[in-house]
């Protein structure tokens, strides 16, 4: 049974259709990031669960509610925004203690409840401190703590990482997963980020245009894109177009041995993903091509930390490999190498219409 | 390693010296640069300090030459205390409604719902009706309400209403040349001035906090009362302050309106360079004075008031 | 999110439309009234106003007024600004003070002051418009010409300027006039287009100091002829227009900023 339910959501801007019919339908208890581009719609969705806004058509339901029609202030969720939300004119505390008083709840209960929850979210020793008196993460902590503290049905969260600084966000974001399991609270989180989204939720929903390109699991997402915007967005990838023959794919005058190419029909222009990860890459040593074996030069290097991504290019074949760095320092520019694509795992994708530029921005969804 | 480092150090040091703003040998620099503003501090002396000085002491002396508190003694009783008391009343008064109007018409053009549009109007207007003061705007009144002004001429012919006779509460019969009429003809410049000053202070209300606060489940009331309010309190104070220092100081609507007869103040001072000679200058000097200090209380008010608001929007 | 204006914005908006647009009707109709009838409609008023040789003659002399005080203001605040940017930081506080002062002393005071204290000068000072009148307002417009061209100055970069000119050999003047002066052409033309509009409206330092400039004109129509004092209205309100619709204009193109409220009283 679900708790949180988009039924069809529309919205459309005059021409712009920012919402294309939405469904999602989240358990109790559960995370779900809604990812994309900016100008996806996700934000757009959001804020219609929040009742910032209205559908055009579509129903939103909450544990069995419709609160389609319910003004915001009367549907008992809890929202964290990007940036600049706490009063100004109020402590941290007077800040997380708004929707208590609010509710008209007693002085020392309020009281209590809010040095509980600063204390949940770390902020037991800035209590007293004005929002320009705190940097932007701990803003962030006091705006999470406001909305715990009404103890919401469900907890909202539009991008509240995006204005921080990597190490901040990065810590920040591990602390919003550990305190929404500690509370059990349903949670909707809109992210561009890819590696956010997928490090803190139980569900991810990429979104573009307006619509959710798949929803599934972190680990789904990752490892079986659904589209090729969906294989684009999330990692990298290695998106090799090629040619349905027997017992492969051909591509650039090779032909790949893809196992999952025999349930195709000859002929099928097809998308082949291969994660870099999954490449073996290793000097050539005169080694000759065979068949998911290419022969080519590493033309780049790119440090990435613990992982080097090396670009390797071969007679009508590129490819993306991530090798471990200590190993990469053993393949410079210009060595000869064998790079060894994987046949089984990997995913194929229908190439009906033309790849979709992730780099391009669509127009913004709305004012 | 260490060598590159070293290397490293030398380049950035060299770099930010050369961008440093010359200290050691530039001090020949430096004053001659002071020296380029002698000009502009020469000016403000001979044509804004020296004459302010002016009155400050010419005050304080009588025509005899001599120094005398009998000037400034003279303010503090009747007629020059009237006076005073009116300035300050008309200026009070029209800068809280203005405040209030002022503050309603600008919320209403730039809040959620109305169209963009609107507020460009409101603005460009404001720009314009905030110098359109003085003699046009006293006459563009006459024209209006006075005695056979259009709309009087209206609402006596078409609605058998005859504004002359009505006696409103508090303000006495309504005639256009009296205070309550000078009153309803500085709105026409306090509005538009508080619309300005306050445009600005209205954007910075962050529609997140607005969101926020009803996500709490605040209603419009309570956001208005816990947070708006509280956050716009010391621009709309400080606004206040600025309309109230505007009217105060306001000489050639009253003047064009009540061939000077209101009492207030500016009007007084005036009366006395009517003539050919003038009287007694210490009085006028007196009666300067005593408006300069009445702004500098405002203006003391009002700085501190700026910097706290400033503090908060953040 | 609101999708359509909230009612009772109308109500505010359209109740400050009618308060700010009916006297300008009024004075419209006022203006076309026939002289003998009281009633409309006729361009006499207009016609009495345009043969009026004193009209131009003052309109004429608040204009070149207004074009002296934008000069000497140019001439004196613009250096004065670029210098203090450019070397003395320190200083730019002493001006923003000093901006504050016609708020302490405004023209009524003013005048006074400088009625007494050049008492005894030169009647080619005391008694021209052009000498007295111009330094008179000359101060009452530093305020607003200061925050506008403080403004341009801070919205580009003159140490940058200012050091690449020098590197290619200009002197000091020929850095001013060829490069500085482009760059802040937006701000010193709102600068003008402000003090156009307080000169053309300045009436207390002029009345008391007996100069004969447009608004001393306007009043002496006002106590004069009722319909020609419509019209003359009008015409002064169109010039504060077309002085700040040029403002606009400007700070569009430029994105010029600087204080829009100039206080004609």
């Amino acid at each position: 049974m679900a708790f949180l339910e988009l039924q069809n959501l529309h919205r459309d801007f005059g021409t712009n259709k920012a919402l294309d019919g939405i469904e999602i339908a989240l358990g109790e208890g559960e995370f779900l990031s809604l990812l994309g581009p900016s100008g996806c719609g996700k934000t757009t969705a959001l804020r219609l669960v929040a009742g910032f806004d209205r559908p055009d058509e579509g129903r939103i339901v909450v544990d069995g509610r419709d609160v389609t029609r319910v003004s915001p202030n009367k549907r008992d969720m809890g929202m964290v925004f990007q940036a600049y939300s706490l009063f100004p004119n109020m402590t941290a505390r007077q800040n997380v203690a708004f929707g208590l008083r609010i509710r008209g709840q007693r002085r020392d209960e309020r009281d209590k409840r809010v040095l509980e929850l600063l204390d949940l979210v770390g902020l037991s020793h800035a209590v007293d401190r004005y929002p320009h008196q705190l940097s932007g993460g701990m803003q962030q902590r006091v705006a999470l703590a406001r909305a715990l503290a009404i103890q919401p049905r469900v907890l909202l969260l539009d991008e509240p990482l995006s204005a921080l600084d990597a190490k901040v966000r990065v810590q920040l974001r591990e602390e919003i997963r550990r305190i929404q399991l500690e509370l059990g609270i349903t949670t909707l989180y809109v992210t561009h980020d890819q590696e956010e989204a997928l490090s803190v939720s139980d569900h991810v929903a990429v979104m573009y245009r307006g619509r959710i390109e798949q929803m599934g699991s972190p680990a789904e997402m990752y490892s079986a894109p659904a589209t090729p915007f969906v294989a684009e967005f999330i990692g990298t990838m290695n998106r090799l177009e090629g040619t349905v023959v027997d017992g492969g794919v051909e591509h650039g005058g090779k032909t790949l041995q893809i196992e999952a190419a025999r349930q195709r029909p000859r002929g099928d222009r097809v998308l082949v993903l291969i994660r870099p990860e999954t490449v073996e890459v290793d000097r050539a040593n005169g080694a000759s091509a065979s068949p998911n074996t290419l022969i080519g030069d590493v033309v780049t290097q790119t440090f990435l930390g613990p992982v080097t991504r090396l670009k390797i290019v071969g007679t009508g074949v590129d490819v993306i490999a991530d090798v471990p760095t200590q190993k990469a320092l053993g393949l410079p520019v210009g060595t000869r190498v064998t790079a060894a694509l994987p046949a089984e795992g990997v995913r194929l994708l229908d190439l009906k219409e033309d790849l979709p530029q992730i780099a391009e921005e669509p127009a913004p969804a709305g004012p | 390693m260490a060598r590159e480092d070293g290397c490293l150090i030398t380049t950035t040091d060299a770099a930010s010296e050369a961008l440093r703003p010359d200290t050691r040998s530039g001090r020949r620099r430096l004053s001659l640069a002071w020296l380029g503003t002698v000009p502009f501090f020469a000016y403000a002396l001979l044509f804004l300090f020296l004459p302010a000085g002016q009155i400050l002491i010419g005050a304080f002396k009588s025509k005899t030459g001599g120094w005398t508190g009998h000037n400034l003694n003279l303010l503090v009783h009747k007629p020059y205390i009237t006076y005073y008391e009116t300035s300050i009343k008309i200026s009070l008064l029209t800068a809280i409604a203005g405040c209030i109007l002022g503050f309603f018409i600008a919320f209403a053009a730039i809040r959620d719902g109305t169209p963009r549009w609107i507020r460009g109007i409101i603005t460009t207007f404001s720009g314009v009706a905030a110098n359109f003061g003085g003699i046009p705007l006293a006459f563009a009144f006459i024209s209006t309400i006075g005695n056979i002004g259009i709309v009087t001429k209206f609402l006596h012919d078409h609605l058998g209403w005859d504004i002359y006779s009505t006696h409103f509460p508090i303000f006495g019969n309504f005639t256009l040349f009296s205070a309550f009429g000078v009153g309803i003809v500085y709105m026409y410049f306090q509005i538009p001035l508080m619309i300005l000053v306050i445009a600005p202070a209205i954007d910075g209300l962050r529609r997140e906090w607005r969101e926020a606060a009803s996500n709490l489940g605040a209603n419009s009331w309570q956001f208005w009362r816990h947070v708006g309010m509280p956050v716009l309190l010391p621009p709309l104070l400080g606004a206040t302050i600025l309309l109230f220092g505007n009217a105060f100081a306001a000489y050639a609507t009253a003047y064009s309106l009540t061939a000077g007869s209101v009492g207030v103040v500016p009007i007084q001072i005036g009366y006395l360079y009517s003539g050919n000679v003038l009287d007694d200058p210490h009085l006028a000097q007196a009666l300067a004075f005593g408006m300069f200090v009445v702004l500098f209380v405002m203006m003391a008010i009002y700085v501190p008031l700026q910097r706290r608001s400033a503090r908060w929007m953040r | 999110m609101r999708r359509h204006i909230s009612p009772s914005a109308a109500i505010w908006l359209l109740l400050a439309a009618a308060y700010f647009i009916i006297p300008l009707i009024a004075t419209l109709l006022f203006s076309l009234n026939q002289q003998q009838t009281g009633k409309c409609c006729s361009v006499h008023a207009y016609g009495t106003i345009l043969h009026d040789g004193a009209f131009w003659s003052n309109l004429k002399t608040s204009f070149l007024l207004a074009l002296e005080t934008i000069a000497i203001g140019l001439g004196l605040f613009v250096p004065t600004i670029y210098l203090v940017h450019l070397k003395v930081p320190k200083l730019r506080a002493v001006l923003a003070f000093l901006a504050l002062i016609p708020f302490v002393i405004p023209p009524i005071v003013m005048v006074v002051g400088l009625l007494s204290f050049y008492k005894g000068s030169p009647s080619w000072f005391y008694a021209q418009p052009w000498g007295f009148l111009a330094t008179a307002y000359v101060i009452l417009a530093f305020p607003y010409m200061f925050f506008s061209l403080d403004a341009g100055f801070r919205s580009i970069d003159i140490h940058t300027l200012t050091e690449a000119s020098q590197s290619l050999g200009a002197s000091w003047i020929t850095t001013l006039v060829k490069v500085i002066l482009p760059n802040i052409r937006a701000a010193c033309l709102a600068a003008s287009f402000l003090t156009l509009a307080i000169v053309m409206g300045e009436f207390t330092i002029a009345s008391l100091a007996a100069f004969h400039t447009f608004p001393i004109y306007i009043q002496s129509i006002n106590e004069s002829e009722a319909y020609p004092a419509a019209a003359v209205t009008l015409m002064s309100f169109g010039i504060t227009w077309a002085a700040m619709l040029s403002l606009l204009v400007i700070g569009r193109k430029r994105g010029a900023r600087g204080a829009v409220i100039a206080g004609v009283r």
